[in-house]
């Protein structure tokens, strides 16, 4: 380690390195070399990349990586006063809706809810064969008790898709006519796609009381909104040239052209990113448990925790069979729309 | 076809400059001064689309538009509504210059002065056939009751009747294309633009829908730019004809003049194909009257093919040539038949155009 000591007297800036000395904290590799003993024999091994750590051992004025990460925690703590002024009154409404739809569903009585549920899965498929799959796997859930907890997920499920949605959309349309905002967008969105689902828990955990129903509320829609904002940019994007060259010719405002040619020949492609938004809002259900959301989510968590096989599968099992009857529905939805428009 | 030509052209193009590129503008004088398509190309990569385009369309008439494929007779189509911005030049619509108008009346102008037809039918696929009819009208905010009464008569008219509530996938192309004609019928507009409106459709079909548009035209007489690239599509619609090439126009004119005086090799090459004894007219080739003695009486508007069956292909007869119940001329079968080969040695005497 020596030789970079050597390159930073060669350089001249012995002084500046030496400016301001303490005694900095041992970097990791330091501390088990010390517990080992060995500390001489570190330091013969040959050249060291010159990372951080090593050039902070030769010259103290250059950080240690530690600095890094302990820079972006003090940079996000400073700031998370604003945030949380900013984003806390912003986001409430999703805690009440979240709050309201799981009173909703909790308190509902059963022969209420099961038909409920039952005719909504008709009115949107008109397909007798999924409508009595969703009417099994409801009263296979009441049977075998966990019907309260698939409740709680699906109202979270139906919250969550319906912001992604809600907000997704307008976001997709701003895309789709943008080429700029779609360059800016689609990094993000893709970050949100590829960030492991844990690590977005983090910041918010900082932001966010782990009791307010928000917390898990932004992190599910965070995930699951992505589906729908791509694909009806990408629907948009696909309409006809032709049609759209018409509705032009024939003196159609943008609203109009929007309204009445881009949204709806981009339909089936924003169907089919709803679809998405709805499973991948479920699979991060689960995560979301750990944060205190509940549903099926809990009794997953509860099977690793405690070790218990049953409950642990059974649920997971649930969540498949929820997943199963919401991707039928709105996947039934979505062929009724291309049916009627490609009838032969 | 009509001699008294009103003072004001319905649309007039003057000196239209089309230039793709980002310095589009600053090409034009390269361009005037005379740079051709390929140097501007390799020199400053831009395309030269339009190059000094002026036509007049006159009220009442079909304007045919003819080219090949990259000609420019596409991008020519869609300046007059501008879904293309010129480079430059100015074009006139009932004498106004619409290069000066601002989004929302150039919304108006495309509302209610001009309808289009395309090749592709682009039709609504997610309407029903009444639906796409009822599509100008219900853009410019106009009542139900009037707009599904307006879109039920034309699409009657074309011939569509009992396929209102069809969508377009149900339709054959041909019936595809009749409601496109009908949902610009019901625009109601002056003038209608028809960019290859036929070219998509089968042959047949084809003679058809020239056939639907002709009888339309008689009835209402609009203004109508159609755009081909077929020739004989061409010579039956025309009573303007401009043909284009490499973004210029290398001849206009009335269709029967140029096919008997074709100004340019390019030109020549093209009408050498032509069936000439259907599309050239008696009153095209016939000379001024000399004979006593006449086998018969022929109509000047008739085609040089009816008069043949006529003779029962006896090159020796003379006939007389009526307009309007009067002698205007007469035709020797023999100058008949000269007439069929294509002009190459192009130092005959005068024909009356």
């Amino acid at each position: 380690m020596a030789r970079y000591e050597e390159v930073f007297d060669a350089l001249g800036l012995r002084e500046w390195c030496d400016a301001n000395k303490t005694d900095a904290p041992m970097s990791m590799a330091q501390l088990l070399a010390q517990t080992q003993g060995d500390d001489a024999a570190a330091e013969t091994e040959g050249l060291p990349f010159p990372s951080l750590d090593v050039m902070h051992e030769a010259c103290a004025a250059i950080g240690q990586t530690r600095d890094l990460t302990e820079g972006l925690e003090q940079g996000f703590l400073a700031i998370r006063g604003e945030l949380k002024f900013v984003l806390d009154p912003v986001t409430q409404p999703l805690s009440w809706l979240l709050d309201g739809a799981l009173f909703v569903f909790e308190s509902a009585p059963w022969w209420l809810m099961i038909p409920a549920l039952i005719l909504v899965s008709w009115f949107v498929s008109k397909s007798r064969a999924v409508t009595a799959f969703v009417a099994i796997v409801l009263l296979f859930f009441s049977l075998i008790d966990h019907y309260d907890v698939a409740m709680q997920t699906l109202a979270i499920v139906f919250v969550c898709t319906g912001l992604s949605v809600v907000i997704g959309v307008p976001v997709g349309i701003g895309m789709s006519r943008s080429n700029t905002a779609q360059r800016l967008i689609v990094p993000l969105l893709d970050l949100l796609q590829t960030l492991p689902t844990f690590v977005y828990l983090i910041p918010l955990i900082f932001l966010f009381s782990v009791t307010e129903s928000k917390l898990y509320g932004i992190a599910i829609i965070l995930y699951a909104i992505v589906p729908v904002i791509r694909l009806t940019d990408l629907g948009i994007r696909l309409v006809d040239k032709d049609v759209i060259e018409a509705a032009d010719a024939f003196g159609m405002t943008s609203r109009q052209k929007l309204t009445r040619v881009q949204l709806p020949l981009a339909l089936p492609n924003i169907m089919a990113g709803v679809n998405q938004t709805i499973m991948m809002s479920l699979a991060m259900v689960v995560i979301a448990s750990l944060v205190s959301a509940p549903g099926l989510g809990v009794l997953v968590l509860r099977g690793i925790r405690n070790l218990e096989l049953g409950v642990g599968i059974v649920a997971g099992l649930g969540i498949v069979l929820l997943a199963v009857i919401l991707d039928r529905v709105s996947k039934a939805a979505l062929s009724r729309v291309d049916k009627q428009r490609n009838a032969h | 076809m009509t001699q008294d030509t009103p003072a004001q052209p319905k649309v007039s193009i003057r000196g239209l400059f089309k230039i793709f590129g980002p310095t589009d503008t600053e090409m034009v004088e390269l361009v005037q001064n005379g740079m051709d398509k390929a140097t501007l190309l390799e020199k400053h990569s831009h395309v030269l689309g339009l190059q000094d385009i002026n036509v007049d369309m006159q009220a009442g008439e079909i304007t045919v538009i003819m080219g090949l494929s990259g000609s420019g007779k596409s991008t020519l189509i869609r300046h007059l509504n501008r879904l293309i911005e010129p480079t430059a030049g100015e074009i006139l619509v009932d004498g106004q210059d619409i290069m000066g108008l601002d989004a929302a009346k150039l919304r108006r102008l495309r509302q209610e002065k001009m309808a289009m037809v395309f090749q592709k039918f682009a039709l609504l696929p997610h309407k029903t056939v009444l639906q796409n009819a009822e599509m100008p009208l219900s853009v410019r905010g106009v009542d139900t009751a009037t707009q599904t009464t307006e879109a039920r008569k034309w699409l009657k008219r074309v011939g569509l009747e009992g396929f209102e509530e069809r969508f377009p996938a149900q339709l054959s192309g041909g019936m595809q294309q009749r409601v496109g004609i009908a949902r610009a019928l019901t625009a109601n507009t002056d003038i209608m633009l028809m960019d290859e409106a036929f070219s998509a459709l089968d042959p047949l079909i084809r003679t058809d829908m020239q056939d639907l548009l002709l009888e339309l035209q008689k009835e209402l007489e609009k203004t109508i730019i159609f755009i081909t690239h077929d020739l004989d599509e061409a010579l039956k619609l025309a009573d303007h004809l401009v043909i284009l090439k490499d973004g210029a126009i290398v001849q206009q004119g009335e269709p029967q003049h140029i096919l008997l005086n074709p100004c340019d090799p390019y030109i020549e090459d093209f009408v050498s194909d032509i069936n000439r004894a259907r599309v050239l007219r008696v009153r095209s080739v016939m000379s001024a009257l000399t004979a006593e003695q006449f086998d018969g009486d022929i109509e000047a508007g008739s085609t040089l093919e009816r008069l043949i069956s006529m003779s029962d292909g006896d090159t020796n007869h003379v006939y007389r040539v009526m307009q309007d119940g009067e002698a205007v001329g007469q035709l020797d079968m023999k100058d008949l038949v000269k007439a069929l080969v294509p002009r190459s040695s192009s130092n005959e005497g005068a024909r009356v155009a």
